[in-house]
């Protein structure tokens, strides 16, 4: 597993609607490979090992931890990152939600967070509390003590 | 002469809710945390770090890691400055650059696993890796301790040859001992002997993690003029200087810190751990280099809370009025002196009055990491202990426990455990916002078959405190004005600043547009830490603000060709004393400075050496699974006195952030260590922090008795809502089943053992 070893992976993925064509180190992850080979640094790490959320991604519209997915496993993909929230018409509803409610304090598990709400919402509009704090279980969020979290991800649905 | 305010209520922007200036970047992935640093040409490092506790290093090869592909240096402890033994206030807790330095790279014995021994910076993280694993390291393991009482046996090993202890004022060497210290004051011991009813029991406490969820980091250059220029996520730019300085022995001048969006510090982030590595690895590989710091190292290497060993006993008078008290309180400091002790005894008492007390407090190393400020450090702990003693004493003799922290409650006059006198304090009022509280007047409720439900009480302490803070202003010609302050922003505290200036100049909180400043572009300013920042930041920020209003009063002057002693200002509007009908506003004066004297600038700055006490009591409902012994929050109320709340949203924030913190710490949170001193849970999986499905909504009660030390009356927030959470829970378990936990954590293990 050196810079020199196995050679690099020829990936083809589409990255917030955008199509990317990238040489991956077969060793590298999906969230290396998004912060360190397209810069694309709103996906935070926080621990490598899949516990905590930071660095949750959409893949083919499934949330994933980045951190546990090598980056070649993307080739053919559709990823969706916190960086495609919003368009030119502003904030997705769950961003505007955070801002209101107060639903970050130190913010580095926001990005995380938001992908994750924006996965569940995707495809129930309007869950209960339980549901929303189910869901949300594989985010950390240390600041906060997820009242605000869950306030906003109310607000945001339907 | 201390400046002292009068309450005022009719705010327009203080009180208010707005967006925070910084919440578009932090929710679009924009904002520029640590780890995001790019630089042209930046390399990675890595530390490789002892698998041992406590050991000799015999020898260590690097040649094969330097050999390694992609790889541009590889530094030891060979490779640190000898750093000089002087001690620094670093705002919340000392260091000693000697022992700061020998805690970032070790020397010639590692003190605790995971202990750095060597960094290699390569072309990617990748390489670096992969030549860390060829360093080769020979060790001579030596027996470890790892709980106080071990370390302070006769025949303990001993972790520091050059420590000298400090007992009671005496020096001892050869000892694990750092410091003894007591505060005593009245007759205790004939106080304790005429109590009607005592209680003497024993806590402990397991070492805690701040969990944050960002890892520490760093990048640094050190360039050829020999300026090291770093940036890095850290509560305290200026400290960071301090520290990376005396580790480096070079002087702060030659130093920049730039820091860069936080992720979550807690007190964690005050110590620096990779900026100095960073920076000689930069030096002798003419690259930038950063540093990510591995989960695993994160719990093995940096800031826990200091478990604890404590004995307390508490003695009351018959008509259930406490005579005296006694507390000794043993701190692990892990591997270098420091374990908040002081802290520890200001807050063991302050919720009671109590005439006689006397406080005992041990700082002793063990094979840990060393400690780090946590949430008000010292505090929790010995909350924990005095909260449930005093539950346990009230069940003995028959009183309300509600009603005993009413009769006992320090106030004003009271004198705190190691003499303080309180001055103006809302003790009394926070437990009569609890009484009122809808919680408080609810019933508990039924549990389901198989489950009890039980509730708790526990006040909670934290002095904060003020210190040094700086802040800048300059006017736009639209009326807008931008703010440099030194606080790096944790958690909203850059809109509170804002709000603090827009407050005096009468315009909007989004008409100021806050920046956090490097340490070359704003004056000293002391750590985001102690619950300081809104109190002395938001100060400093205040009198730079008046600052400018008094500028402007002389270009009105100039404008309208008056004396500036007959220029009025009054909610954002100049006015003529003698001549009621001339006015300006602030946004029209604003675009015509350029005919007034050109741009207008303010300063200001404080040096605070008291702020706000900080108390709260929180109300704790648990439901129990008497065949697993799990414990589930099923209700849970912060009540707390803020002075007053510049943005309740973001006070709510602390005080339900603070709430999770000590609920986590009560129900799951510990340091597990295996009998070779190595931690047995270093990963978010192990160590359970809670999760959203763990916690139902946290109710808030902000009580507002303001803080006369400050301009709006500002206490401070950050670290008085994680003190009553653990003795909260422990009273809520033992009035659901009956049983008294005297360690944390209580876990279903320990709630399932004590029901056998």
């Amino acid at each position: 597993m050196t810079t020199s070893s196995p050679s690099k992976v020829h990936v083809t993925t589409t990255i917030n609607g955008q199509e990317h064509e990238l040489l991956v180190p077969p060793y590298m992850s999906l969230l290396d490979t998004l912060r360190e080979l397209i810069g694309l640094t709103g996906t935070k790490e926080g621990c490598l090992d899949g516990n905590c959320g930071a660095c949750t991604v959409s893949v083919n519209g499934r949330i994933v931890d980045s951190c546990l997915v090598l980056g070649p496993e993307v080739d053919g993909k559709t990823v969706d990152t916190v960086e495609g929230m919003a368009t030119t018409d502003g904030l997705h509803p769950l961003q505007q939600a955070f801002l209101e409610e107060a639903a970050l304090q130190c913010g580095i598990c926001t990005p995380g967070f938001l992908v994750a709400a924006k996965g569940l919402l995707d495809n129930e509009p309007s869950p209960s509390e339980g549901r929303i704090r189910h869901w949300l279980a594989g985010n950390l969020c240390r600041c906060t003590g997820y009242d605000k979290i869950v306030r906003a991800v109310q607000k945001a649905s339907s | 002469m201390v400046a002292t305010f009068e309450p005022k209520t009719d705010y327009k922007v203080v009180g208010t809710r707005p967006i925070r200036h910084d919440g578009y970047d932090k929710v679009t992935g924009r904002a520029v945390y640590g780890a995001d640093m790019k630089l042209p040409g930046l390399i990675w490092a890595v530390c490789v770090r002892s698998p041992h506790a406590h050991a000799k290093i015999k020898s260590i090869d690097t040649s094969a890691a330097e050999a390694s592909t992609g790889v541009f240096a590889v530094i030891t402890g060979s490779d640190m400055p000898k750093a000089q033994s002087k001690l620094v206030d670093l705002g919340e807790g000392n260091i000693n650059f000697k022992w700061a330095s020998n805690k970032l790279m070790a020397d010639d014995k590692v003190l605790y696993k995971g202990h750095p021994v060597a960094a290699v910076a390569a072309a990617d993280r990748y390489a670096a890796e992969e030549a860390a694993r060829k360093v080769v390291v020979e060790y001579e393991v030596l027996p470890s301790v790892t709980n106080v009482v071990d370390a302070l046996a006769e025949d303990a090993p001993i972790l520091l040859d050059d420590l000298v202890g400090d007992d009671l004022g005496k020096d001892v060497n050869n000892t694990n001992m750092a410091a003894h210290e007591r505060h005593e004051f009245g007759d205790v011991e004939g106080a304790m002997k005429t109590a009607a009813h005592t209680i003497e029991r024993e806590y402990n406490m397991q070492m805690v993690h701040q969990g944050y969820i960002e890892p520490h980091n760093a990048t640094a250059t050190w360039d050829e003029e020999n300026r090291v220029k770093v940036w890095t996520s850290t509560q305290g730019a200026f400290t960071a200087r301090t520290q990376i300085a005396g580790i480096l022995q070079i002087p702060i001048s030659s130093v920049k810190v730039t820091p860069l969006e936080i992720g979550g510090g807690f007190g964690g982030k005050i110590p620096v751990y990779f900026e100095p590595l960073a920076a000689l690895l930069s030096k002798k590989s003419g690259r930038p280099v950063k540093m990510v710091m591995e989960r695993t190292a994160v719990f093995e290497t940096t800031g826990p809370t200091p478990g604890a060993r404590m004995i307390i006993k508490l003695g009351a008078d018959a008509n259930g009025k406490l005579v005296a008290a006694t507390a000794d309180i043993w701190f692990e400091a892990g591997a270098n002196p420091g374990a908040f002790i002081d802290p520890a005894a200001q807050c063991v008492y302050a919720p009671y009055e109590i005439p006689n007390t006397r406080i005992d407090g041990w700082d002793v190393l063990v094979n840990k990491p060393k400690v780090a400020p946590y949430r008000a450090p010292g505090s929790p702990q010995v909350a924990f202990a005095m909260e449930t003693a005093v539950d346990e004493l009230c069940e003995q003799a028959g009183w309300d426990s509600m009603q005993f922290r009413i009769d006992n409650a320090s106030k004003e006059g009271t004198r705190r455990g190691d003499g303080v006198l309180f001055s103006k304090i809302g003790m009394q009022e926070v437990l009569e916002a609890a009484t009122a509280s809808d919680h408080w007047n609810s019933p508990v409720g039924e549990a389901p078959a198989g489950k009890k439900r039980g509730r708790g009480i526990a006040n909670g302490y934290w002095f904060n405190i003020g210190l040094k803070s700086s802040a800048n202003l300059s006017l736009n010609s639209d009326g807008t004005v931008q703010l440099t302050e030194g606080s790096t922003d944790i958690g909203g505290s850059r809109t509170s600043m804002a709000m603090h200036v827009a407050e005096v100049l009468g315009i909007g909180a989004h008409d100021v547009r806050p920046t956090v400043g490097d340490t070359e572009s704003i004056g000293y300013t002391d750590v985001t830490g102690g619950s300081r920042t809104t109190y002395a930041t938001g100060y400093a920020c205040w009198i730079a603000a008046n600052n400018l209003v008094e500028e402007l009063k002389k270009r009105v002057a100039i404008l309208w060709d008056i004396d500036e002693n007959d220029v009025d200002f009054n909610d954002g509007v100049f006015s003529s004393k003698s001549e009621q009908k001339k006015t300006i506003s602030f946004k029209d004066l604003a675009g015509k400075l350029e005919d007034l004297g050109g741009p207008a600038n303010s300063t200001g700055s404080v040096d605070l050496e008291s702020a706000g006490d900080g108390f709260g009591m929180h109300i704790a409902d648990v439901e129990i699974d008497l065949k697993t012994g799990k414990t589930d929050i099923v209700r849970y109320t912060t009540i707390h006195d803020v002075g007053t709340a510049i943005h309740p949203s973001y006070v709510e924030g602390q005080m339900q952030g603070g709430a999770v913190q000590g609920i986590g710490w009560a129900l799951n949170e510990e340091y597990f260590m295996t009998d070779e001193g190595s931690m047995a849970n270093s990963s978010f999986l192990d160590y359970r922090m809670p999760t959203s499905l763990d916690l139902p909504k946290i109710e808030t009660v902000i009580v507002e008795v303001p803080n006369p030390l400050h301009p709006y009356g500002v206490r401070g927030v950050g670290e008085t809502p994680i003190c009553p959470p653990i003795p909260a829970i422990a009273n809520a378990i033992k009035d659901a089943v009956g049983v008294r936990l005297y360690k944390t954590p209580m876990n279903a293990g320990s709630i399932v053992d004590a029901l056998k």
